[in-house]
């Protein structure tokens, strides 16, 4: 078996497996729950000054029959007691030594405020602390959450408080909601965090009923924007987690990946972006914590076929293969091939190809079945009919290469080279 | 041994002649299903339906729940759109032709969906199609069935006027009085009705039959065209001795009893033998268990390879518990007091490939005897021959002929459905009725586009 073992700055958990900070952490009941059934850590949710929710509080974008493939929520930070979350964090420690407990928190924007909280915080015994600069709704209004991660400068003050009385690690949790996080991740670095967590949730509106017209979720007869999740935000997530791992100052240290990790291969994913764990929220609120089984099983198993040992043998081996578009090899060329024995006869990739792309598919017509062919001079190998043909391996990309040599945009401009006609 | 009815309680009654296919329950399956839809494009679904019903259309209709549209979409091309999607046979039409069937996965429940739609539409009566300003031509139909029907919507629907002279009390043809009760009820049937006439400009004239109430002579003249979709209706004869006593019925006439009486009115014996192996066939025998009888008995003188049921159709008649011998054709019906004892049968061989390119049935010369007290003969249904004779209209073995216009050889009389094509399929009756249409708006230089998927 293969070990799966993780340690983030210091703070060791069976596994990388996280819960994020949000519903599922936000008493002792649940985290207890959460860490019987097997999860590595928590970020217990965030801590501040307590606040008052509205219900409903969730909305969920459905697709093709298949539920909760985005999520959305308004709900505030913790809506219990200070003292109570912090007791109940100091009960689970003692319940549970071997797992990571770290506690999110967000205060007004005063240094005293701060450094009052991170001392209590610090007092449980906690792991590390996770700074909340990415809450998109509710207490962005209070110049607090993602108003803190939308400006590098007040997000650097706000490290640089808590780096003056931090003991434990201290995570730095970015906003999606910026043009690019690198900023902020760049002046939370230079103002000492020990690490970076992202995303945090995206503004949204999911969707609106089509009998009240109130747009969800629905708060007597009103709405509100709320912050996205789930599955759908995984690519989102994924390119702002590779933007922090390629700069060379934010990749320094450690990152927690989160935004739709839903399985193991989610999580695969985000490590080799360069994610050092991963946290995991949505998925967990669909299934319960039972889904971590897989996780870690599929995991194992899947270093095992890859011969990893240890987690740190694959972290971030993908991010040297993401480039930039002018440096990809022009001379790479593939087309498509279509497998008639595999082929079903079902004509997506026909009409596809034929409405949307190249018209590089020949269809020879048949009563009920049709046949169809690949055009190999005009197919451009852009992958549309792979990607919409509903059969396993049925069309494939076949390499062409136009030129033996590797070449990219700039040297194919420099060399004034002729462009295509198509 | 006897022929009774009453054999059963109500509620078994009701239990054997409840719905074979029930419908999806609620929206939330139907999207499942729905979604299991490839969309394929120039579909084989659509193009192995008589009808060419857009079932990739309709199917992502109902996956973006605009449930209206999808039943537009189907009964654009099949106003019996409803009623096929419970007798359609479709293992062999759509659902045969899903492409899932290459996958080795089950095909969409292509029928399914379509009954959770027309099912929908129908009960909430919306008025999916829209009737063109009166032409102020009028148009004559003969036979409410399938291809009378189909022929006058989509001729109310170009502003003709069309009256329905229908011998039975209740429209609907075979659908009404010709299928088995478990795949369809008598209320959808006249749920069915009502809605297609709901366009307006129709009328049905009840308890009217061609050569008695009604000529044809009578209908040209007052008609500016006229249209026969009279259907088939005589049971063929087996021409076999002892086949007058009394106990030997017709496959038709035991299902219309079956679908115009109340269940426990229709009577039928301990020991059942049905002759034949088509779809009415079955529906006979699958019936006659269902309504009590012991012992249900199918001969056919040829094998599986060459039956004329589907399958499906097989399957439903063995798991109904019918015993079946194959290769034996009944030869001589014997009695006792003038009623049914024993059928006779003549065992056989397979031989050389016959007209219809099935290996035909030689007699082997044996001879095997059932005990039975009622057969069933479902040897095949006969066209109006005297009738279509009688009207001097050109036809072979009594099959009219007509042109690619539907035109029988009769000016300004056109003709489809079973009474042309001998016999098959609703869904190709419904086709026939919108072909006839075409043909008589193109004769009336009604030159409007017939068939349309505008809303």
């Amino acid at each position: 078996m293969a070990d799966i073992s993780s340690n983030f700055l210091g703070i060791k958990s069976p596994n990388p497996f996280w819960l994020a900070s949000a519903p599922p952490t936000d008493k002792k009941l649940n985290v207890l729950r959460a860490f019987e059934a097997g999860w590595g850590g928590v970020v217990w949710k965030t801590l501040g000054t307590q606040v008052k929710n509205v219900s409903s509080r969730y909305s969920a974008v459905d697709y093709h029959g298949s539920r909760v493939m985005g999520f959305n929520n308004i709900e505030l930070i913790s809506d219990r007691p200070l003292d109570i979350n912090l007791r109940e964090i100091k009960e689970v420690l003692k319940e549970f030594p071997d797992r990571a407990l770290v506690i999110s928190l967000m205060a007004d924007n005063s240094r005293e405020s701060w450094h009052e909280l991170t001392k209590k915080m610090q007092d449980t015994g906690a792991h590390g602390l996770e700074l909340n600069f990415g809450c998109p709704h509710g207490m962005t209004e209070r110049g607090m959450g993602a108003a803190v991660g939308q400006d590098p400068e007040i997000a650097r003050m706000v490290v640089e408080w808590v780096m003056e009385i931090a003991e434990i690690p201290v995570i730095t949790k970015l906003t999606p909601n910026v043009h690019s996080v690198v900023p902020t991740g760049l002046a939370s670095v230079q103002a000492g965090t020990n690490a970076l967590s992202l995303i945090n949730t995206i503004q949204s509106v999911t969707g609106i009923d089509l009998d009240t017209f109130v747009p969800n979720p629905n708060v007597a007869g009103k709405s509100a924007f709320g912050g996205y999740c789930g599955p759908a935000v995984k690519p989102i997530a994924l390119k702002m987690l590779a933007t922090i791992a390629q700069n060379e100052t934010t990749r320094r240290v450690p990152i927690s990946g989160i935004g739709g990790i839903s399985t193991w291969k989610d999580a695969v994913e985000f490590m080799l972006l360069g994610a050092s764990n991963v946290q995991v929220c949505t998925a967990a609120m669909k299934h319960g914590f039972r889904i971590v089984e897989d996780m870690c099983e599929g995991l194992n198993y899947w270093m095992e076929d890859k011969g990893f040992k240890t987690l740190d043998d694959f972290i971030g081996k993908s991010v040297p293969a993401l480039t930039n578009w002018e440096d990809l090899d022009i001379n790479y060329h593939i087309v498509a091939n279509i497998n008639q024995d595999k082929c079903i006869h079902c004509g997506l990739c026909y009409i596809a190809c034929e409405d949307t792309s190249h018209q590089s598919i020949a269809l020879d017509y048949g009563k009920p079945y049709n046949k169809y062919t690949i055009k190999e001079e005009e197919c451009v190998g852009c992958n549309l009919c792979k990607l919409v043909c509903p059969v396993d391996r049925c069309i494939t990309m076949v390499e062409q290469r136009k030129g033996d040599e590797y070449l990219n945009w700039k040297d194919f401009q420099r060399l004034g080279l002729p462009l295509n006609d198509h | 041994m006897s022929i009774t009815n009453f054999r059963l309680t109500t509620d078994e009654y009701d239990a054997n002649f409840a719905d074979i296919h029930p419908p999806f329950e609620n929206l939330a399956a139907a999207l499942v299903e729905a979604n299991r839809c490839l969309f394929c494009y120039d579909a084989p679904c659509i193009k192995s339906c008589p009808t060419s019903i857009d079932v990739p259309k309709f199917i992502k209709q109902i996956t973006t729940e605009n449930i209206k549209g999808s039943a537009h979409t189907i009964f654009s091309s099949n106003i019996m759109g409803g009623g096929c999607s419970r007798v359609c046979p479709v293992e062999k039409l759509c659902e045969g032709a899903c492409v899932y069937n290459l996958l080795e996965e089950k095909p969409i429940e292509i029928a399914r969906l379509q009954r959770y739609s027309t099912d929908i539409a129908i009960s909430h009566k919306w008025p999916l199609f829209k009737r063109k300003p009166s032409t102020g031509k009028r148009v004559a139909i003969v036979g409410a069935g399938p291809a009378g029907l189909s022929c006058a919507h989509v001729l109310s629907r170009e502003g003709v006027d069309v009256t329905v002279y229908e011998k039975e009390s209740k429209g609907g043809g075979l659908m009404t009085y010709g299928i088995a009760a478990y795949k369809v009820t008598p209320a959808f049937c006249e749920e069915e009705v009502d809605y297609i006439l709901s366009i307006g400009g129709i009328e049905i004239k009840y308890n009217q039959t061609l050569g008695e109430n009604i000529s044809l002579a009578e209908l040209q003249s007052n008609y500016d065209a006229v249209y026969l979709g009279i259907g088939v209706g005589l049971a063929r004869q087996l021409n076999i001795p002892g086949e007058e006593l009394e106990g030997v019925v017709d496959a038709i006439s035991f299902i219309y009893d079956i679908r115009s009486k109340g269940f426990n009115q229709v009577k039928v014996g301990d020991r059942v033998a049905v002759i034949g192996m088509g779809m009415t066939a079955i529906d006979a025998a699958t019936q006659a268990k269902r309504l009590g009888a012991k012992e249900v008995t199918m001969v056919y003188r040829r094998t599986e390879a060459e039956m004329p049921c589907t399958t499906v159709e097989l399957d439903l008649a063995k798991l109904d518990g019918c015993k079946i011998i194959w290769l034996a054709a009944p030869k001589e019906i014997t009695g006792e007091n003038d009623h049914v004892s024993q059928l006779h049968c003549s065992t056989m061989v397979l031989g050389e490939p016959d007209a219809s390119g099935r290996r035909s049935p030689i007699d082997a010369g044996e001879t095997i005897v059932l005990n039975v007290d009622m057969v069933i003969k479902a040897a095949g249904q006969m066209p109006f021959e005297a009738l279509v004779t009688s009207n001097n209209i050109d036809h072979q073995y009594g099959k009219m002929w007509v042109d690619a216009n539907s035109g029988t050889s009769i000016p300004g009389v056109f003709a489809g459905g079973d009474c042309v094509n001998g016999g098959k399929e609703v869904v190709d009756a419904v086709q026939a009725g919108k072909d006839g249409a075409k043909g008589i708006l193109n004769y009336l230089n009604v030159n409007q586009p017939v068939i349309t998927n505008q809303y």
